[in-house]
């Protein structure tokens, strides 16, 4: 079949696969014609158009897959990740594009830090990346960013992430300013004088594990009154990491009523839950908390119903010097990218939680529609972002052998079933049965 | 039979079983600590070592006299906090003294969850001398042993701990040790003390202790901190003091022949009365002896385990 590279300067006939892509409703055996980097035609016996053909027999093609929510590192903690190692293990994962937060070091609050991100990402990157810019200068919570500047010079949306604005006066006031640009605010919904000094949930492992626990009510009373104020100013609200059964509810709400509201959820907030901590283990400590088995249900009912709108997996690699110390002084946070595709297949698909089709679109056209990319589909004259995946490859999650530099994982040497095995950026092959194409 | 791990971690981890022959096995050793030369052989040899990452008297004397009169050659390391930040990780003290080929780390730390850190990354045996709101596990090993001189028997006493559940390692092993040894235990405080979802550690709440003392056969009071004022917990240490103190006229309240048990240090006149922790139904001097005899038991059960 030749090498990735060779291959992906040729036009491509994706051939014998079944396509999935919710953005035209398709589920169908069709071939997939890809020219000079865009999508040219879904059809039947397209053989003679290409001069490279890839027999996908058995396998899913999907728009590329989209992840709203990484964190890069680059610039200032390129010892936890770099750009490159970023967008290698999104590669590998199934992801051709990702938009990274920008709690970076100078904090991509500038235009000068956001150009960077966007050309590096350009330079050695392998996917598409799309910054996010902060909402306040510094990530302070003070005064807002350049909003407009950021725009024009690539950022996609706005968050201050981790750094939850707890100054209702300020957020309001973002809200407002953001609707001059059309930018979407992200919301890492946490009120810090109820989270103070907290580690994982509060509920009976923080209890009888001794850790300062972080109650749900810290989130969602942040998701209330940030679905207030994007109402009252009538500007887009993206929830981020959604976890607690109530702010679902919140959310539920605010659609019905037709506030501009959308979120996320991640995969360790779907599969997993706080009986995980107990043994301390530190790759288990993640900003939100996982959460009781009842929340996670919630989730669950929400993504299906329409209140969730798609998956990300809030990447946060991690050193091993970040994570392997007492548990109250580790960092939070989890990898994702190389291993939300396998463990949503694994645990929710296979086991009829969440229709695959539904998963797609949680994966693409919803997060390509948060963030206004036009991108998530498999329409004629896109750009051929693809993810091809196996359902029935089956494989070990190591984290010893994930091409990010984090290796903070819960889901280490977990049995997967379902992988992605290709993954195709503006018409390139940049990821084939787990081996990344160097850039 | 021996313990089934290498370390005492906490009391959550073991067995009733385990507890008893931890308990049996001090009785023994109360007989050396009353001897005129109080020392056996029966840890020569064995490198035992005090790593103190908190201020501490009673713990680290105990441990410390514990290991000498076994005859064990005992080291004290005491790490000020401050230079935790700074200085050599957890991890990396472990590596240093596996390297010096220590037998047992007695570790004391204010992150809940060190001393499974610590075990997980070496082969010496580690015992929990506290740790953060996690466990104490020999604190409670010693209460429980005091518990039954007394009363010859766990099983069935009605145990009443009143505090800072909340912040308290000492009460979540006792919880976990009492319960697996038969006793039914009440927990007394106002509700910010209270930990979320606390029952299911098979406790009942009370916020009452007047109700709560009259069936007790045990009163246990926990220290109260000063600087829980500051951090919204209680609006003064003198309406915790009216409203959970014990003092004479609460303790009459109390049957005849009620136990009045303290981990020390203790704030005369916060959670307890001078007059009730001198008087004659107050054990704490008595937890402070048995802490040598069981801390002896679980250094010899831990130090000969094959």
């Amino acid at each position: 079949m030749g090498s990735p590279l060779q291959r992906g300067k040729m036009n491509l006939l994706l051939k014998n696969g079944r396509v999935i892509d919710p953005s035209q409703k398709i589920d169908a055996k069709l071939d997939v014609l890809i020219e000079k980097g865009k999508i040219v035609e879904l059809g039947n016996n397209l053989d003679n158009k290409a001069k490279s053909i890839i027999d996908l027999t058995n396998k899913i093609i999907c728009p590329g897959f989209i992840d709203m929510h990484v964190h890069l590192r680059e610039p200032g903690y390129e010892y936890k990740e770099t750009i490159k190692t970023g967008t290698y293990a999104a590669a590998r994962g199934g992801f051709t594009s990702i938009a990274c937060m920008p709690n970076t070091k100078p904090v991509a609050d500038n235009q000068a830090v956001i150009r960077f991100i966007a050309n590096r990402a350009k330079e050695e990157g392998i996917v598409n990346v799309f910054p996010i810019g902060a909402i306040s200068k510094d990530l302070k919570g003070e005064e807002l960013t350049e909003m407009g500047e950021l725009l024009s010079n690539g950022a996609r949306a706005l968050s201050d992430d981790g750094k939850c604005i707890q100054n209702a006066d300020l957020m309001r006031r973002a809200f407002e300013y953001a609707k001059l640009f059309d930018l979407i605010i992200i919301s890492h919904c946490e009120d810090f004088n109820l989270s103070k000094n907290g580690m994982i949930n509060e509920g009976f492992i923080s209890t009888k594990l001794g850790l300062i626990g972080i109650p749900k009510a810290a989130e969602e009373v942040i998701v209330a009154r940030d679905i207030q104020l994007a109402e009252f100013t009538k500007s887009r609200l993206h929830i981020a990491h959604i976890s607690s059964s109530y702010s679902v509810e919140l959310v539920r709400q605010a659609k019905k009523r037709g506030v501009n509201v959308t979120a996320e959820v991640t995969p360790h907030h779907l599969v997993l839950d706080e009986s995980l901590v107990d043994g301390f283990d530190t790759n288990t400590k993640v900003n939100p908390p996982l959460r009781g088995e009842e929340d996670r249900i919630a989730l669950l009912e929400g993504l299906n119903d329409g209140t969730i709108d798609c998956i990300a997996s809030d990447h946060a690699p991690h050193a091993r010097t970040d994570k392997e110390v007492e548990f109250d002084q580790a960092a939070f946070g989890m990898v994702g990218l190389e291993t939300s595709v396998s463990v949503i297949l694994t645990k929710l698909v296979h086991h009829k939680k969440l229709a695959l089709s539904e998963m797609v679109g949680k994966f693409t056209l919803n997060p390509a529609g948060i963030l206004k990319l036009d991108k998530g589909t498999l329409q004629k004259g896109k750009d051929a972002d693809i993810t091809v995946l196996d359902l029935r490859k089956e494989s070990v999650i190591d984290a010893n052998s994930f091409l990010s530099k984090g290796k903070n994982t819960p889901f280490s040497g977990w049995k997967v079933t379902g992988l992605p095995v290709m993954t195709i950026v503006g018409g390139k092959i940049v990821m084939e049965d787990g081996k990344v194409a160097n850039k | 039979m021996q313990l089934k791990s290498k370390d005492l971690l906490g009391l959550e981890y073991m067995s009733r079983e385990e507890i008893e022959l931890i308990l049996e096995t001090a009785k023994l050793f109360e007989e050396v600590s009353g001897r005129d030369i109080k020392k056996v052989p029966t840890l020569r040899g064995k490198t035992i070592i005090n790593l103190f990452y908190e201020a501490s008297t009673r713990t680290r004397t105990s441990f410390e006299l514990a290991g000498k009169r076994l005859s064990g050659d005992m080291i004290n390391i005491q790490v000020s906090s401050s230079s935790v930040t700074k200085g050599e990780t957890l991890l990396d003290t472990g590596k240093t003294l596996e390297a010096m080929n220590a037998d047992i780390v007695i570790i004391r730390h204010s992150s809940s969850g060190a001393p499974s850190l610590l075990s997980k990354h070496s082969g010496f045996s580690v015992i929990n001398a506290g740790d953060g709101m996690h466990e104490h596990p020999t604190q409670a090993l010693l209460d429980m042993f005091t518990i039954s001189k007394k009363k010859k028997r766990i099983e069935g006493l009605k145990v009443v701990i009143v505090g800072d559940i909340f912040h308290s390692r000492v009460a979540r092993s006792n919880i976990w040790g009492m319960k697996k040894l038969g006793a039914e235990i009440t927990i007394v405080a106002p509700p910010t003390f209270l930990p979320r979802e606390v029952e299911k550690m098979g406790v009942q709440v009370s916020y009452n202790l007047d109700e709560s003392l009259k069936k007790a056969d045990v009163i246990y009071l926990l220290r109260i901190q000063q600087e829980r004022q500051k951090g919204g917990f209680l609006p003064s240490i003198r309406e915790y003091s009216r409203l959970f103190g014990l003092n004479q006229e609460r303790l009459s309240l109390a049957k005849k022949d009620v136990l009045v048990m303290h981990p020390g240090p203790i704030n005369r006149g916060v959670e307890i009365s001078p007059e009730v922790a001198d008087g004659p139904l107050s054990l704490i001097n008595e937890q402070v002896s048995s802490g040598v005899s069981v801390r002896m038991a679980v250094l010899y059960l831990l130090g000969t385990r094959k």
